[in-house]
């Protein structure tokens, strides 16, 4: 089974955005980053795949040369094959439409992702990839089993549960509790740096989407603090109704 | 412009984002045409759609769609727009939704914006608004292909009545579908049945580790059920047990929007907050006054979970019944 796993690089969960000078992008001085963590579900899902039917993981990213770093964690993980595509990773269309070439490349049977990537949170590549591919997809995968080319797989909606099956290939969506991602153990990791990361120069497909500004939130302005009283209690209560209207 | 607003339902029923779809795409001004799309749509939804100003409606009709699979629903939305001409599709950011919109952009060759929480429209330009890293910045991205699709965060654009609905003009249309694009249907959906869940609630009551134990959480509960609200926890709580996965408000867990988030005996800690700063109003019950959740609350309460939640149980319960 020829499996495909798309990795991103994204800031540690508890950075504090700075957006930067050109007010488009955020500061990246001093941002600690880390491999997306819905991604380390999907590679631990492609290495178990791969230890139950054979086969090989190739773990890609499409990004800068700091990208390397993750592709080094997928390799001491424990998949076969990096790639880096060298390109910028703004537009979710282009990171499908590379990870959709690969696939077809590497003949994939299975291309699995994670449910977002936690810098823009736009959930939109599996079903990029999948609907480029012509290939079924169900995201947000919380439990899976294949069987052959079977396969059959919960996934979270709102207020309980679908379950879904299709056939390979196919792509798929991990969310948190599909697995327990594995800790590289440290001789992984040393044998990781001195393997090759193949690197590959972004497709020609133009953006579709261009960034027009980045902000952070308007503040909101002080908040209403107050005691423990009774009369503390009966005047939240009676913001909630006549000042904010939602109770 | 010639807009499609797709209208989702469930169960037979439109769901709520479909007025809100509806309301955004009104909102664009009356100089664009506003179609509404349903998938084996009924006269029922027709009219209450109407009530929200839907005035021109395409209903799709064809077996495949009465099982859900995202490719049939993106090829059948992609053969209305184009036999619309539709230059712009908006939907829904719901679980189906985020599913459908990616794929209907790669079909239409149309840039798409995810999950937005503002959304403009001037002449033939579109631009939207997109929470990015957890809630902690804002991005605005503009289409620069000529057909657009754009889904809609639930709950942040309010649906609204129109004052004199009109009866809709519809028109069916049946579209070319194979089996072979019901790409993985759903088979069986089982919904955690008696609860309301955060993802869908208008007000939500959340339990943070200052509840102290599970057997505590029937205050959270008691204010809930008195609110018509859904139960949310932390991680922390989920992670000790206290409270099934599917509660989990925050960066790991569900985003949401409600109209009111009470955070009882929670810090508010980033991952925390990205699941739950866009909601319209918060008001935070915590002994500690310098609990970062009071840096995005509206209203708090600075005193103990188990003194307060009580009293503004009881409180609430007396007012809203007046
Ligand atoms: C990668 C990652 C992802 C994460 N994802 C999430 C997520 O999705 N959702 C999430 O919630 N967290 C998430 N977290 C965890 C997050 O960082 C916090 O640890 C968690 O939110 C804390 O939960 P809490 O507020 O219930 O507990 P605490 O931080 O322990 O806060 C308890 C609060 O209760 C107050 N308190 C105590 N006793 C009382 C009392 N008697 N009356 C009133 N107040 C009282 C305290 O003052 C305190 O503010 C994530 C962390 C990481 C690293
Ligand atoms: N730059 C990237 N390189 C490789 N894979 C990516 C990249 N961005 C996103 N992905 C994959 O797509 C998933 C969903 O990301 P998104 O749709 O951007 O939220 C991520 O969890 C990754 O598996």
């Amino acid at each position: 089974m020829n499996i495909l796993v798309g990795i991103s690089q994204v800031p540690d969960t508890a950075t504090k955005i700075v957006i930067s000078a050109d007010g488009k992008s955020i500061d990246t001085k001093g941002v600690k980053f880390i491999l997306n963590p819905y991604d380390e579900f999907a590679i631990e899902e492609g290495l178990r795949l791969r230890e139950k039917h054979g086969g090989s993981v190739t773990v890609v990213s499409i990004g800068a040369d700091t990208a390397k770093e993750i592709l080094r964690t997928g390799l001491a993980m424990g998949a076969d094959k990096a790639v880096l595509v060298k390109g910028d990773a703004v537009d979710s269309f282009i990171v499908a439409d590379n990870l959709s070439a690969i696939a077809k490349d590497i003949s994939a049977d299975i291309v699995i992702l994670g449910r977002q990537s936690i810098d823009f949170d736009s959930f939109q590549v599996a079903p990029m990839v999948a609907e480029i591919l012509g290939w079924p997809s169900v995201t947000f995968v919380s439990s899976l089993n294949v069987d052959g080319s079977a396969i059959s797989a919960e996934r979270d909606i709102e207020g309980g549960k679908e379950s879904v099956t299709t056939s390979l290939p196919c792509v798929l969506s991990a969310q948190k509790g599909l697995n327990d991602p594995r800790y590289p153990k440290l001789p992984d990791i040393m044998k990781a740096k001195s393997k090759p990361i193949e690197e590959r120069a972004s497709s020609s497909a133009a953006p579709r989407v261009s960034v027009q500004s980045m902000e952070l939130p308007a503040a909101k302005g002080k908040g209403k603090i107050f005691g423990d009283s009774d009369q503390d209690i009966a005047e939240v209560v009676r913001l909630l109704r006549e000042e904010a209207k939602v109770i | 412009m010639t807009i499609i607003a797709f209208l989702e339902a469930q169960d037979n029923k439109l769901k709520k984002t479909a007025f809100e779809t509806l309301t955004a795409a009104r909102g664009a001004g009356s100089e664009h045409k506003v179609i509404g799309v349903l998938l084996n749509g009924t006269p029922e939804q027709m009219q209450e759609a109407a009530e929200y100003g839907l005035t021109e409606c395409v209903n799709v009709t064809h077996d495949i769609l009465n099982i859900f699979s995202p490719a049939a629903v993106a090829s059948a939305l992609a053969q209305v727009a184009e036999s619309e001409n539709a230059d712009l599709v908006l939907l829904a950011a719901t679980i189906h939704g985020k599913e459908v919109g990616p794929r209907l952009a790669v079909r239409l060759q149309a840039g798409y914006i995810p999950d937005a929480v503002a959304l403009a429209i001037s002449g033939s330009d579109v631009s939207a608004t997109h929470p990015v890293y957890a809630g902690k910045a804002r991005v605005s991205l503009k289409i620069e292909t000529a057909k657009k699709v754009v889904s809609l965060r639930p709950n942040v654009f309010t649906a609204k009545k129109v004052d004199a609905p009109a009866s809709p003009v519809a028109r069916s249309f049946a579209p070319s579908l194979g089996t072979g694009d019901a790409k993985a249907p759903v088979s069986s959906v089982s919904r955690n049945t008696g609860k309301l869940d955060v993802a869908e609630a208008e007000i939500i009551v959340s339990g943070g580790r200052g509840l102290k134990g599970p057997e505590h959480f029937y205050l959270v509960e008691e204010l809930a059920s008195t609110l018509g609200a859904a139960v949310g926890a932390s991680r922390a709580v989920v992670d000790a047990g206290w409270r099934p996965h599917s509660e989990q408000v925050g960066q790991t867990g569900k985003t949401v929007s409600p109209n009111l988030y009470v955070a009882c005996g929670i810090s508010g800690a980033v991952q925390h907050l990205a699941g739950m700063s866009s909601s319209r109003y918060i008001l935070a019950v915590n002994k500690d006054k310098d609990a970062p959740i009071f840096q995005t609350a509206d209203y708090g309460l600075v005193g103990d979970v188990f003194e307060i939640l009580p009293k503004l149980t009881k409180k609430i319960s007396e007012t809203v019944q007046h």
